[in-house]
């Protein structure tokens, strides 16, 4: 297999010998990654094989059990909370089920991160940056609407809008075509390229979407028993003839 | 069925889990930031959200309650002393406890509900993402507004209840609203009244901590969240019994009967 174009740029994730168990059930077991700058990664794997895990643990949502973890040269594990949350306001999440607050208009969610954050901003400062950040993902216009009002295409929008507030540096993406129409995520594939064109961003994307890997992958890492089973460019995996990477292309 | 064994075990199991969480809102809840803008959307979701439901059903059992004990005290002659065993039967025991159940349906059920709603659909974590500490956004800002509103609520209970029983004693017989307070500032003492605001900031406190651990704690999707709500309503409101046995005895002992 070809090995994908290596960026010679900084590395701005690294993973090294990841373990994360549930009981006996070994979800991450060695896994290693590497995402550079300005790089989309898609994590590959089948259901329930430890793809929200691997970035869970990342902003450690989740504890590892074991491992290496780095973001911008930071040792994940090590943090303190005060430090964490520093680390966290640079790194976007965007949540499978959007995860907007449901008591909350859309200008309260995407005020939250930033009022968090960012604690002597002003009024007008947080009504131009929603204003922005709602212009990016084409939903202006909606600052007073609840999230029940919203189809569920406007709200991974506005989840990549509560992400993008904070010009984040690493995006994590938890599936985030699942549950749309084919042409809704074509929309959403469509905006995450613009994200890391325009913010220059570098992405961990959790995919089983076809469609979503051949357009969003820089590199695309195959998660399968918890190791990074082959990793290469879409093309790549897509002429492999191992049966377990062509089980996700046919 | 479960075996009696494994029951048993659960509970006390669940009861050391349900400890530890309040363990912790002691631990985080008093040290800074705080959250007071919370604290205040709280207080008027659990306390003024909840007023007319406990100030309807206090007139509701002042009337009944003084309705239904006149045909016994004219028995014995003693109807003139309606005022003052009603007044002391409701602020002692009945307005606290029906108060506090109705909390524990309204405030518990929606706790556990909310919680365990925003716990399966990841708004807790996207939270934490967000450089805040859920526990003491969501869980601490709730516990305290209900510790504090319970109270309240009893009290405009216990002022709504009275005359509901000034209405129901002159259904019977013509008793003036000054003579009906004096007689039951004339037996109502303050020995009555502080064992039962007292273990109103129990019962609040109860109700809360076990909606927040059923809500924070839920698993298995919208199935769990329905499961958390029904089970804080019913661990709260057996809780509610529970402190109000214990706050009688310790009102015996300390000889406030």
């Amino acid at each position: 297999m070809n090995q994908p174009t290596l960026y010679n740029k900084e590395e701005i994730v690294v993973i090294r010998n990841l373990k994360k168990s549930f009981g006996t059930n070994h979800v991450l077991d060695d896994f290693n990654l590497t995402v550079h700058k300005g790089e989309n990664v898609v994590v590959l794997g089948r259901s329930g094989s430890g793809k929200s895990v691997l970035i869970k643990c990342l902003v450690r949502l989740l504890e590892a059990d074991d491992g290496e973890m780095k973001v911008f040269g930071m040792s994940i594990p090590d943090l303190s909370h005060k430090a964490l949350d520093d680390i966290r306001a640079r790194i976007g999440f965007l949540f499978q089920s959007s995860a907007l607050y449901d008591s909350m208009t859309v200008l309260e969610n995407l005020e939250f991160p930033l009022r968090r954050h960012k604690l002597r901003i002003t009024r007008q400062e947080v009504d131009k940056l929603v204003k922005l950040a709602l212009e990016n993902v084409g939903l202006s216009g909606t600052e007073s609407m609840m999230p029940s009002e919203l189809s569920g295409g406007m709200k991974k929008r506005i989840g990549i809008a509560r992400m993008l507030i904070l010009n984040p540096e690493v995006m994590l993406y938890d599936e985030p075509t699942t549950g749309l129409d084919p042409i809704t995520g074509r929309e959403i594939n469509h905006l995450m390229l613009e994200v890391q064109e325009k913010y220059n961003t570098s992405s961990i994307i959790i995919s089983h979407d076809m469609n979503c890997v051949r357009r969003t992958a820089n590199r695309v890492v195959v998660l399968l028993n918890g190791k990074c089973y082959a990793e290469g460019t879409y093309e790549d995996l897509k002429t492999s003839n191992d049966k377990n990477i062509k089980q996700f292309f046919d | 069925m479960n075996n009696p064994l494994t029951a048993w075990k659960d509970f006390f199991s669940e009861t050391g889990d349900i400890t530890r969480f309040a363990g912790r809102f002691f631990r985080e809840g008093f040290l800074p930031p705080y959250e007071f803008n919370e604290l205040l959307r709280q207080s008027f979701e659990i306390g003024y959200r909840s007023l007319p439901l406990c100030g309807v059903t206090g007139f509701i059992m002042g009337l009944v309650i003084t309705i239904q004990s006149h045909p016994s005290m004219e028995t014995f002659g003693t109807e003139s002393w309606l005022p003052s065993v009603v007044s002391v039967s409701l602020v002692r025991e009945i307005v606290p406890v029906i108060t506090a159940l109705i909390c524990a349906g309204k405030i518990g059920s929606g706790i556990g509900a909310e919680l365990g709603s925003m716990n399966v659909t990841e708004q807790i974590d996207a939270m934490e993402v967000s450089g805040t500490n859920p526990f003491k956004y969501l869980i601490v800002t709730r516990i305290l507004s209900a510790t504090l509103m319970v109270p309240l609520l009893v009290i405009l209970s216990d002022t709504i209840s009275l005359y509901g029983a000034f209405i129901g004693v002159n259904m019977k017989q013509v008793v003036s609203f000054h003579l009906y307070t004096n007689q039951i500032f004339e037996k109502l003492s303050f020995s009555d009244v502080l064992p039962s605001i007292t273990k109103s900031f129990f019962f609040g406190f109860a109700i809360s901590i076990i909606g927040c651990y059923k809500g924070y704690n839920t698993k298995n999707g919208t199935e769990g969240v329905g499961r958390s709500a029904n089970m804080a309503v019913v661990i709260s409101t057996f809780a509610v019994f529970i402190i109000d046995l214990i706050a009688a005895q310790i009102a015996d002992i300390l000889h406030f009967t």
